[in-house]
């Protein structure tokens, strides 16, 4: 799947891109960073190392008196004197000040802006599909709301092992959703809008191709959404400890044509026990 | 004066009271130093046993494999629950048992007392409790193995639900209780100490910078320590008396409706216990720069570069741990424009800490650089820590996080933070300080053996765990071949393997070393590296009660290579 050893994996969805920017833009900066002082650090080893003939220079301390002159109005602020006073001391602030905008930029151009985008809002679309995931020790139940767009209620009291979500079958919402365990299908260049949970401890939902990941929280019902922009298989894994099968928890996702997708949704569809077909077949998807 | 309390008093001390339960700071201060490597040495033994299963998953153990019981480790291979709770207790045992009581356990209580020029700590007697409560209560964390269902199985970090319905975790958290306990009494007799019992002369700056670091890291025991005391209290009633601070309604565990489900929240934990956390990060790290800090003054022969900068950076460092917990939950469910405050904060700290870096680099021009043994591991901590601090920032960062949180990039980040920094700074530290504690050197060769063996081994463990982060590798996975995205690096967990068990032979030299030097190894003066700080100014090994009269303190911690003085170190105490 074009993986390499020692690099991101294959980008698949839309904000994939973004995310790997940044990886890549910080990878590069640290090693500018830290080429840089490593080389001055090997070069100050070097020069100053201790030999015959050669000793300690002691550089200007705080208590002797400041070598650069100051305007008055600066040299006033007890601050500017502490700085001021030293030379040496402020140069060594500069790294400081570099990696200080840097961060800022990265903080304000693009850190608050993409996270907004990708984790703080669930974006506008007009069609999108919806799915609720429930995991549990140790699989994913993927539960599309179907065409209707909206997701059959739960109860717990109906959760049993041939309905693991306990999913209210005879509620008209229901009458057009799909389960799957573990298999979630998804159309290409499709929002899909999903709402995260957990039946019993704290799973992560991680698909690396997608450069998605989400902790799901008992209790909590988390907002996530992705566009796959690659059509193929990529495997969901469980990235929080979950207990003793934790390798064990994974999954697949294939992502395909719209068409593709629309045949095998009603092959699905064709499964669900009678009980809960829809007294009113549910439109084309 | 403390030191007259508990004075000799007309009887000779006991063996016992001499070696065991001693009141004596430099005696606690070692019986810290024996067991936190006692402790150290048994984590990276667990950690061994993992990294064979992360290298060759599903093939027996080798020699040891026959020894667990079957339920543990059928046929000698490790089954997911024994993996489980050997993480978790590998990094219980390092951060809790290991590296904070090596830190400032011992450290800080033979040096800093010394130092500042005081008999003793301020409390002698509850620093001896502080070490006889740390000792039952990590006695107490390896007993947990031999309890029924076995160890704590959660992680270090226990995340509630599943640190209540697996086993071992009640051992785990009434442990805890008591090592929390431990840490409190000497965080307490720190702070005591370094306000109350400084020499005369000896004003806030002309402490060290170690005593600074110390002081630092008490405060920040101090405070983070409470909230995980009570968050603890709180699990272990959620365990045995089936409150539900932690847990909300309706689980359904295993296909079973859980009994003790109320209306908690499983959160409340992560933001409990990551409000110690983050600060524990800083107190694993600060004394060791402290100790990195003393011995770069002295190897370079010249005073330090900002020292005023390099302490009000520490103050910073510690202000600021205590608002930037929740970088570890930007994917955690949090509240995620919550975030943005935690982004914001975390990058701020990067400042005094790029700050201290800079000026320990900078420390060394105009230098004398001699490179003994205390000085190479001084100096490898610099790049190394850097590395460290760097790849920090993506996990800092909300953005990059998303992909980056729960996959080896972590292990390798703060494993680069913790064990090729703070450890490699506290090796250093027992080679400056051992003349000091046995009046006898460590040996030169061994130790650029121990040197040499143990930084490039390291190297060639966590950088691979950084590739393995990058290619999506997922934390705490007890088979990673199970999961397809991990097959392309698995790899890499060969290579790191086999870098971990080269690591463990060579610390075969630095143990024997240790104890052979102790006995055997060359005498030295009384100042053997031609340091100015308080704790040379005494007897090696210091008699009781420290200085033969208290100490006048005339001048800075550092005044190297003075113009117009006949040596090139001017001691604290030295009138003119
Ligand atoms: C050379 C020494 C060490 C090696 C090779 C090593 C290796 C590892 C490995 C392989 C893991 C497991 C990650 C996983 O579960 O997937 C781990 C986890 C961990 N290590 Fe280390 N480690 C070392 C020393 C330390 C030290 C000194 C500390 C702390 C001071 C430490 C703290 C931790 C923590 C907190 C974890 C996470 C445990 C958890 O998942 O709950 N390690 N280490
Ligand atoms: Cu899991
Ligand atoms: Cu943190």
């Amino acid at each position: 799947m074009g993986k390499y050893g020692w690099s991101l994996p294959v980008a698949a969805s839309s904000y994939a891109g973004k995310i790997d920017f940044g990886i890549w833009l910080i990878h590069a900066a640290m090693l500018g960073i830290f080429v840089l002082w490593g080389t001055f650090f090997v070069y100050l080893l070097v020069k100053f190392r201790a030999r015959p003939g050669h000793n300690a220079v002691r550089e200007d301390h705080d208590d002797t008196p400041a070598r650069i002159s100051v305007p008055d109005s600066i040299s006033k602020f007890p601050f500017a004197q502490m700085l001021y006073k030293n030379k040496g001391e402020l140069k060594s602030l500069i790294p400081d000040m570099v990696i200080m905008t840097f961060e800022v930029a990265l903080i304000v151009f693009y850190a608050i802006p993409v996270w907004s985008s990708i984790k703080a809002s669930v974006p506008e679309v007009k069609d999108p599909i919806r799915v609720e995931i429930v995991s549990e020790q140790f699989g994913w139940n993927i539960h599309y709301a179907g065409p209707d767009g909206k997701l059959g209620p739960r109860k717990m009291e109906l959760t049993h092992f041939s309905n693991p979500i306990g999913l209210d079958v005879a509620h008209a919402d229901s009458a057009d959703d799909v389960v799957m365990g573990n298999e979630m299908r998804l159309p290409v260049d499709r929002t899909v809008v999903i709402d995260l949970l957990s039946k019993d401890v704290i799973h992560s939902f991680f698909i690396p191709e997608f450069r998605l990941k989400q902790d799901a929280v008992p209790g909590l019902n988390i907002p996530m959404w992705v566009t796959p922009t690659k059509t193929g298989k990529f495997e969901i894994t469980c990235a929080q400890l979950c207990g003793f099968a934790h390798s064990l928890m994974r999954g697949d996702v294939h992502v395909q044509t719209q068409e593709e997708f629309d045949a095998w949704y009603k092959s699905r569809l064709a499964t669900i026990p009678a009980s809960a077909q829809p007294t009113n077949p549910a439109e084309e998807f | 004066m403390a030191h007259d309390e508990h004075a000799h008093g007309g009887h000779e001390l006991s063996f016992m009271e001499r070696y065991v339960f001693s009141v004596d700071h430099k005696v606690i201060g070692l019986q810290y130093l024996i067991t936190s490597f006692i402790f150290l040495l048994v984590g990276f033994a667990l950690m061994g046993l993992m990294r064979w299963q992360l290298a060759f998953p599903g093939t027996p153990i080798p020699f040891f494999g026959g020894l667990f019981p079957s339920d543990l480790a059928p046929n000698g291979v490790m089954s997911g629950e024994f993996y489980n709770s050997l993480g978790a207790m590998h990094g219980t045992i390092m951060v809790f048992l290991g590296v904070v009581p090596l830190a400032v356990g011992a450290y800080g209580n033979y040096v800093l007392p010394l130092q500042i020029g005081a008999p003793d700590m301020a409390f002698p007697r509850m620093n001896m409790m502080s070490y006889w409560t740390y000792l039952p209560g990590g006695i107490l964390m390896l007993a947990s193995f031999l309890m029924p269902g076995g160890a704590a199985q959660s992680g270090w970090t226990s995340y509630p639900p599943l640190s209540i319905i697996n086993p071992g975790q009640t051992v785990w958290l009434l442990s805890m209780v008591i090592l929390i306990t431990s840490s409190l009494l000497g965080a307490i007799n720190f702070l005591v100490t370094t306000i109350n019992m400084r020499a005369p002369g000896m004003s806030l700056w002309r402490l060290p910078v170690f005593v600074w670091a110390q002081f630092v890291t008490s405060v920040l025991l101090l405070l983070a320590f409470p909230p995980l005391e009570a968050a603890s209290v709180l699990q272990l009633m959620d365990r045995v008396f089936h409150t539900s601070f932690y847990l909300p309604k309706d689980l359904v565990i295993l296909g079973q409706a859980y009994a003790g489900s109320g209306g908690g929240q499983p959160l409340l934990w992560q933001h409990l216990f990551w409000f110690l956390a983050h600060p524990e990060v800083y107190v694993l790290v600060l004394p060791p720069m402290g100790i990195v800090a003393e011995i770069i003054a002295n190897n370079t022969r010249k005073p330090l570069h900002g020292y005023k900068t390099m302490v009000f950076s520490m103050i910073a460092i510690g202000l600021m741990s205590f608002m930037v917990w929740a970088h570890h939950m930007f994917i955690s469910g949090m509240s995620a424009s919550l975030s943005n405050f935690f982004l914001v904060t975390t990058m701020i700290i990067s400042v005094p800490s790029v700050a201290l870096m800079t000026c320990l680099v900078f420390s060394l021009k105009g230098g004398s650089i001699r490179f003994n043994v205390p000085m190479l591991f001084a100096l490898a901590f610099i790049p190394l820590f850097a590395i460290g601090g760097l790849t920090g920032l993506p996990l800092g960062l909300t953005v990059t996080d998303i992909y980056l949180h729960d996959t080896y990039y972590v292990i390798g980040h703060f494993h680069f933070v913790v064990v090729s920094g703070s450890i490699i700074a506290l090796m250093g530290g027992t080679y400056y300080w051992f003349p000091k504690w046995y009046g006898r050197k460590m040996n030169d060769t061994l130790g650029r053996i121990h040197f040499w063996g143990t930084t490039t081994t390291m190297v060639g463990i966590f950088l691979p765990m950084l590739f393995m982060g990058l290619g999506g590798a997922s934390r705490r996975l007890y088979d990673p071949t199970a999961q397809l995205h991990n097959l392309p690096v698995q790899g890499w967990n060969v290579v790191a393997t086999y870098s971990a068990y080269l690591l463990a032979l060579f610390q075969i030299p630095f143990i024997y070393n240790f104890f052979n030097s102790m006995w055997n190894g060359e005498k030295t003066p009384e100042n053997p590296w031609q340091a100015t700080t308080l704790e040379w100014a005494c007897p090696s090994p210091p008699p009781h009660g420290n200085f033969e009269k208290t100490p006048t303190v005339y001048r800075g911690p550092y005044e190297y290579s003075v113009p117009g003085r006949k040596t090139d170190f001017w001691m604290q105490t030295d009138k003119n």
